[in-house]
This record gives C-alpha cells, structure tokens and sequence, in this order.
C-alpha cells in the first residue's frame, strides 16, 4: 500500500501530509505554521475567513508555490520536486480560474482529457455535472454555475486519486450548490480524496469528514464537524417554557446536560448527545410539559468564534502579490 | 492506494500538444487579430501599393530602385511586428490574467505548452503571409525574385526571431493584456517608423539612417532590402538581428510571468 519508494516512506498512510508549513509574500506571513494529515479517502475541509492562508495552504500542497519551511507530501511525493509525478495524481479547481471565452465546452474538455493518460470518459463526466446540453456553447455562455461546474469536471477529468477544489460553490444558487455536494459525495465513493477549501459552514458541515479552522495562517482546531462543536463550549441547546416549576437538579443530574439557565419564563438547557428528548423525557416523568421547545446546535462558526474571537465572515481580503 | 501512474506515454503527450494547438488556432480564427494584422492588412497594402503607376516609377532618390522595391521589406517588417506586438500579447497576458496559465500548471502539462501553440500559430501566420506577399508580388506586380534567396530566408528568419523576443518580453512582463497592449502599441509605431513604413529609409538623413540600422526592425528592412536587390545581406545588420533574438530572448525567458 505504500507510494513511490516503499523502502523510504515504509509508513505512508496519509493522502497528504503537512508540516509545520509557513510562506510568507515579502513582510505578510500568509501561512505562519500549518500541519495537517489528510487521510485516503476522506473529505477533508479546510475552513477558515478570507486571507486566513487556506489558499497558500493548499497552493503549497499542489506545488504550485513552494514553501519558506515546512514539509509537504502528497501521498508519499513531494509537489515542488516531483510535481509532474504529484500532477498526475491530483485533480485540482482553483478559485478565479477562468477559460478562454471562445472555445466551446466539448473543445475544452477533450482538451484536458488529452493531458491525463488514463483519464474520465467525457459523455459521463458531462453528463454528471449536468454540461450534457451545453457542450457546443462557448465558455463565454456559460452561466457562473455552469462555468463552475466546468472547472469542477477538468478536476476530475484525470481521474485523481485526490482532487482539491477551492471554493467550488461560490457563485452558486442554492440548488446548483446542493447538486454540487451530491456530486463530491458520489465523487468520493468512488474512492478520491477530497480536499475542500471553503468558507460555507454549511458546506463544511454537510461534507466533511474532518474540518481543519485555520485563522492567521495557524490550524487554531481540527476533528470532525460534531467533534469540533462538541469540543466548542455549549454543544447543543435547547430552549423551552415549562408547564411548571421544577426542581433544576432534575436536569443537571443527566449525563447529556452542561448546564441550565432561566431567562424569565424560559429555561435554557445546554449539554450534548440526545439532549432534546432526554430533557422532555425527564421533565414528563416529573409531571412537567416543555412549551415552545427549541433546539439551537451550535456550528461552526460559533466553534470559530469561541476559539479566535472573530467571525469566519469577517471579510478582509489579504491581497496575495 | 496504488503507486502513482509513470509518466504518461510520449503519444498522449503528442496528442496534447496537438490539440492545444488546435485549440489555439480555432481561436486565432474566432479572434482573427493575427489574421486582420499580420497578414489581411500587409496584403491588402500589396495590392494597394502595386496597383498605383507612382510605385513602379524607378527613382533616383531611392537608388534607381522603385517605391514599390522599397516597401517590400516594409511590408514584410509590418507582417512580423504586427504579429508580435499585436497578435501574440493579448492571448498569453489574457491567459495569466484569467489564470489559464495557472490551471494549467495544476495539469500533467506545463504553461509553456500554451505559448509554444501560440508560437506556432503565429510562425504559420507569419510564413503564409510573407509568401502571399512574395508570391503575389512576383506574380501580379512584377517584383523581381530575391537576390540572394538564402540571405533573403535567413534575413527574414532572423527578423521573426527579433522582433517575437520582443513581443514576448512584453508579454511576459506586462501586468495585465490591457497592458500588454499598451506598451506595444508605444513600441510598435516607432519600430515601424524606423522599418520605413512612412518615409522610405532610403531618404532619411544619414544621422536617421544609422540609427535606423541599430533598430530591430531597420536592420531587418536593410537586410531584406540587400537581399532582394543585390546579395547577402551586410554582416552587421544580421548581427544587429542576432543579438535583438538573444538579449530580448534572453530576457523574456527570464522575466515571463506565469502568473
């Protein structure tokens, strides 16, 4: 199961593996000390507001820039020195990557096809991403979904054993988006590893495996979707209005609750697991209806605040050279 | 997880590069800037000039030669440098601006493919119009067959490399293909000025003349110009040719911004 020289990398499990990744663009530090292992298989979120260093990250990992210090190793090869070798085992979509405006989508895709030497069928793969009817149509009529769905399909048209894509919903309808993910879940199952770039919280947690926060160019939290907002103060909370008083050791006697509140009329429960029906449950066997319940999980984002103190959508863009 | 697949196989890289410059020339045809300036413009400034009785008049401002001599050189100057400052930029600046070039470099082929396709686009351009100009000019115009055929070819092999250095160092270092065209717009009027296109360079004073001989374009019109009328062309204009191909070659190579 090892890559390349099994003798050298006797271990390599990792799809990709980065460590104590940094580069800096003359005085801005991009990406301060990144490390991440991105297993075979997985989809893997690289989350984090804009200039946070997702994009130098993965840049990095594709070789397409190479790094100040720090190793980088896409399945057991390293992209700066062995990047034609790393280019035949990555599919990749970049965020602002436009095509020429007069070619046609069929012409573009047997383009990309002749560059990979096992690569996708085209008909299946137009037909997947929804092109099937837009294959004589210049690039320039495309609409911003179809020309993102392009960009996604010339990742894959090689038949990657991983393939990144940045930001690959932006400028999608909520629709388009839904079909996007449907996509990279069947993409996945056919055994790619997927590395997503994205600001969308809910992207992130509708897809991936596992999410890396990156904030200032540092992994500031990596695990899971539920690990992450489960490790965040809080996890789940649920709201309601009691039918009568009630004694509050009822609840915090549970292993499911952190802690509760009254906020007037209303008493606030936080804890984790199957907190809702426990809570109603419980207050039931004691005589007590619960009015008005309200289940408010924490997310991402409110991962992301409580570790940084910032918000993922604070928008300041860190203009690369 | 499986060894990475080998290199692919020299055919499939074959067919790549093939279809990059198909893909290229479909554009050269939907996008005909090449086609309008570097070779429907020289020609139509053939017949334009060979059709007016003033151009076959012989005269002695111009060395017994006639106008029309004159500006065959001209025109084979205006054929390259409309391509080079033209016709090249604005593709390759259009592709890094876009960031085609940088998706390409995510792909098993690398962003100099591009420019090698659009080389060869712009060379065939280039060769189909000088031998329009030449062809028609001997067929319809009564131009006399070049002097000296192997200096006439190598004057004009030496004239495309010059002048496509420099294209493509503007290319390449240019920020953005508005730019691009800019600077060459800058660079092209007096280039030609000093290729004769206004005022034949047989009149201007000398002082003009020498410098005009020292410009890529001015040397490559006294090259041709020799050529065609009496034999090989002079030492110092082909070496004048050689070090514009080397020093600006040299510099596009290492300056060309790929992103």
């Amino acid at each position: 199961m090892a890559v390349g020289n099994a003798a050298a990398h006797p271990a390599v499990t990792a799809a990709i593996e980065i460590s104590h990744l940094r580069k800096t663009y003359g005085t801005t530090v991009a990406v301060d000390d990144v490390s991440l292992s991105i297993a075979e298989g997985e989809i893997f979120g690289i989350l984090g507001p804009n200039g946070a260093g997702k994009t130098t990250t993965v840049e990095c990992a594709i070789g397409l820039r190479s790094p100040d210090s720090g190793s980088v190793r896409v399945m057991g090869l390293d992209p700066t020195s062995d990047r034609k070798r790393v280019h035949l085992i990555i599919g990749v979509q970049l965020q602002a990557s436009a095509l020429p405006a007069k070619l046609m989508v069929d012409e573009i895709l047997d383009l990309y096809q002749s560059f990979h030497p096992d690569p996708a069928d085209v008909d299946e793969l137009a037909e997947t991403l929804g092109l099937a009817d837009k294959r004589r149509a210049y690039y320039r009529t495309l609409s911003g979904g179809q020309q993102q769905r392009l960009s996604i399909a010339l990742a894959l048209i090689g038949r990657p054993k991983i393939a990144v894509l940045d930001e690959m919903t932006t400028g999608l309808d909520p629709q388009a988006r839904r079909d996007t993910w449907d996509l990279i879940e069947h993409v996945r199952d056919g055994g790619v590893t997927i590395v997503l770039v994205t600001h969308f919280m809910e992207e992130a947690e509708r897809l991936c495996d596992r999410v890396a926060l990156i904030d200032q160019g540092r992994v500031v939290a990596m695990n899971s979707p539920e690990g992450l907002t489960q490790q965040a103060a809080g996890g789940k909370r649920v709201r309601f209005v009691p039918s009568a008083p009630f004694d509050d050791r009822l609840l915090t006697e549970l292993s499911e609750v952190t802690s509760i509140e009254h906020r007037g009329s209303r008493v606030e429960v936080t804890g984790s697991g199957d907190l809702i029906n426990v809570v109603i449950l419980t207050l039931a066997a004691a005589g007590v209806t619960a009015h008005d319940v309200e289940l408010t999980s924490t997310n991402l984002e409110d991962v992301f605040v409580s570790l940084t103190g910032r918000h993922i959508h604070d928008e300041q863009q860190v203009v690369r050279p | 997880m499986s060894a990475p697949p080998s290199i692919s196989p020299r055919n499939t890289r074959r067919s790549a590069f093939g279809k990059l410059v198909l893909n290229e020339a479909r554009l050269a045809w939907r996008l005909p800037i090449g086609l309008i300036f570097g070779l429907g413009l020289p020609v139509l400034l053939l017949v334009i000039f060979g059709s007016l009785p003033v151009f076959q008049d012989h005269q002695k401002t111009l060395g017994g030669l006639t106008l029309f001599d004159v500006y065959i050189p001209t025109l084979i100057a205006l054929v390259v440098a409309a391509l080079a400052f033209f016709s090249l930029p604005t593709p390759l600046a259009t592709y890094r601006e876009q960031g085609i070039l940088r998706r390409l470099s995510t792909t098993p082929v690398p962003p100099s493919w591009v420019l090698g396709g659009q080389l060869v686009i712009h060379l065939v351009i280039a060769a189909t119009a000088l031998i329009v100009v030449i062809v028609v000019g001997i067929a319809a115009y009564g131009l006399k067959a070049p002097a000296s055929a192997g200096g006439f070819v190598l004057a004009t092999l030496l004239s495309t490399t010059a002048v496509f250095a420099i294209g493509l160092l503007i290319t390449g270092v240019a920020r953005t293909a508005a730019g691009a065209g800019g600077i060459s717009f800058a660079v092209f009027f007096p280039l030609m000025f000093f290729a004769g296109l206004w005022l034949p360079v047989q009149e201007f004073p000398t002082a003009l003349r020498d410098v005009s001989y020292l410009t890529p374009l001015g040397a490559s019109v006294e090259a041709l110009q020799r050529a065609m009328q009496s034999g090989f062309p002079s030492a110092s204009a082909l070496l004048v040719l050689a070090a514009y191909t080397v020093i600006f070659g040299a510099l596009a190579v290492r300056f060309f911004k790929w992103e």
